[in-house]
């Protein structure tokens, strides 16, 4: 895989740094060659393209970019690329089989969750981590959870209701399983 | 945004991570959680010209008490593990209030608290914890260990003692001589925000007797303040509405805080005052005054 970025310093090739990695993500092994100064974000979206990971702040405020790395919620604009090495990474692209949306993408639709949709992909998955570790989370719990991601919308109620739909339905499947 | 171009090496040892800082020129930094570093490096405050990642380094990630009650927290112990930890909900009061302020859920899913005291900004809230408590940071070098009290670690914004080839491997709180109550408050405009005020208070009492006291101050100064004549109008003695009353106004005293976005100076000031009486108030000794 090769990432290919404007070449704004001018040093020679040879001079220039890189380390090859595996990781996995979304199931998926992988192998990458990259620079140490890409960010894992960088990675995700250009190296991978997959663009569902959004670039908010770019500065560690808004939770856009958060994927999970080994399950626990990571904004990907605040670790290097060359950190995966050796780790699994969960994207929102993740969250759907080829035949259905996850809970969550469908809590967010029931509960109309996203109005510009920019902030989606990091609630998401940091709504997936707090699943994960407590399916039956009050609305204090989702709010704490979200508590590191930005909706400038301010659309927080709806986003609150959409994760709790989704632990409800998740609940639900778990009882029929 | 892009880090300057840097050399990056991920050690599987703590020895060979000291041997790469030694070798490694002017400008090495570790690299533990990165939730401080990465965005300096992206915003090019900081250009590294090598940056040794210690996260491959194993047993680092520890928190655990010693049996004589010393607390050491482990390089790669980060700020999650220390929100969850039973041990510090029933021994360290200070702290486990502390846990659940720092940044947002997420960051503390990386950030460590030693890299926090190594980054030194004025504006964390760790560093008053550990200086409240008393504490200090133990760095591992090319010459050993040396154990360094919080107090003499950090010598101004974004400053440490540290030298180029040593790694702060742990934070270590010193044994409680006596019933260990107090807190940590922080005023934030917002989940994730820098503190406006942060106050933290750690008291050790015994009996009646307050037998040690801490206070210390984020964000009301060029460093972490550390409000030392506050703490000793409170040692030796009961606590009293006199003796919190005189604590607080002698930690107003010792804040130098500036008026900017999140407050006038004058508000900041009356904030820490009013922190310190909440946290003193709200302790055991005083919960048995009250009965």
């Amino acid at each position: 895989m090769t990432i290919v970025y404007e070449d704004q310093d001018g040093q020679a090739a040879s001079d220039i740094p890189a380390r090859r990695i595996k990781f996995v993500i979304n199931g998926q092994k992988m192998i990458a060659e990259v620079e140490p100064r890409l960010l894992l974000s960088h990675l995700i979206r250009r190296g991978l393209a997959l663009t569902g990971t959004h670039m908010g702040c770019d500065t560690t405020n808004c939770g856009a970019c958060t994927v999970l790395v080994d399950g626990r919620p990571v904004k990907s604009c605040t670790m290097l690329a060359v950190q995966a090495d050796g780790h699994e990474i969960s994207t929102v692209e993740g969250l759907a089989t080829a035949s259905e949306l996850h809970p969550l993408q469908e809590g967010f639709k029931e509960e109309h969750g996203l109005q510009c949709g920019f902030c989606t992909p990091g609630m998401m998955m940091a709504a997936k981590a707090l699943l994960d570790a407590n399916p039956d989370p009050t609305e204090e719990d989702v709010r704490w959870a979200l508590s590191g991601n930005l909706c400038r919308c301010t659309g927080y109620q709806n986003i609150v209701k959409s994760v709790l739909w989704a632990a409800a339905k998740l609940r639900a499947e778990s009882g029929e399983a | 945004m892009y880090p300057s171009r840097f050399r990056y090496e991920a050690p599987r040892s703590l020895a060979e991570a000291i041997g790469l800082l030694h070798d490694g020129g002017d400008y090495a930094k570790v690299l533990a959680g990165g939730q401080s570093l990465v965005p300096l490096m992206k915003l090019r405050f900081a250009s590294p010209e090598l940056v040794v990642d210690i996260n491959n380094v194993p047993g680092l990630d520890y928190h655990r008490a010693d049996p004589d009650g010393t607390l050491r927290i482990g390089a790669l112990c980060r700020h999650v593990d220390l929100e969850r930890s039973d041990l510090l909900k029933t021994t360290q009061p200070t702290m486990a209030s502390a846990a659940p302020l720092i940044a947002d859920p997420i960051v503390r899913n990386r950030g460590t608290l030693v890299g926090s005291l190594c980054h030194a900004d004025p504006q964390g809230d760790w560093a008053s914890v550990v200086l409240a408590l008393g504490g200090s940071v133990v760095a591992r070098g090319p010459r050993g260990m040396r154990a360094i009290p919080l107090a003499d670690f950090v010598t101004g914004p974004f400053q440490n003692v540290l030298d180029q080839d040593e790694i702060a491997v742990e934070a270590m709180i010193p044994a409680a001589r006596g019933t260990r109550s107090g807190g940590y408050l922080k005023l934030e405009r917002r989940v994730g925000d820098f503190a406006t005020v942060g106050v933290a208070v750690a008291l050790e009492t015994s009996g009646e007797t307050v037998t040690r006291a801490g206070i210390a101050l984020t964000g009301v100064g060029g460093s972490t303040i550390g409000a030392t004549e506050a703490a000793a109008a409170l040692s030796g003695r009961p606590l009293t509405d006199e003796s919190i009353a005189q604590a607080a106004d002698l930690a107003a005293q010792a804040a130098r805080p500036r008026t900017d976005h999140r407050g006038s100076a004058e508000y900041k000031r009356h904030m820490v005052r009013t922190f310190v009486v909440r946290l003193l108030s709200r302790t055991d000794a005083a919960a048995e005054r009250a009965a």
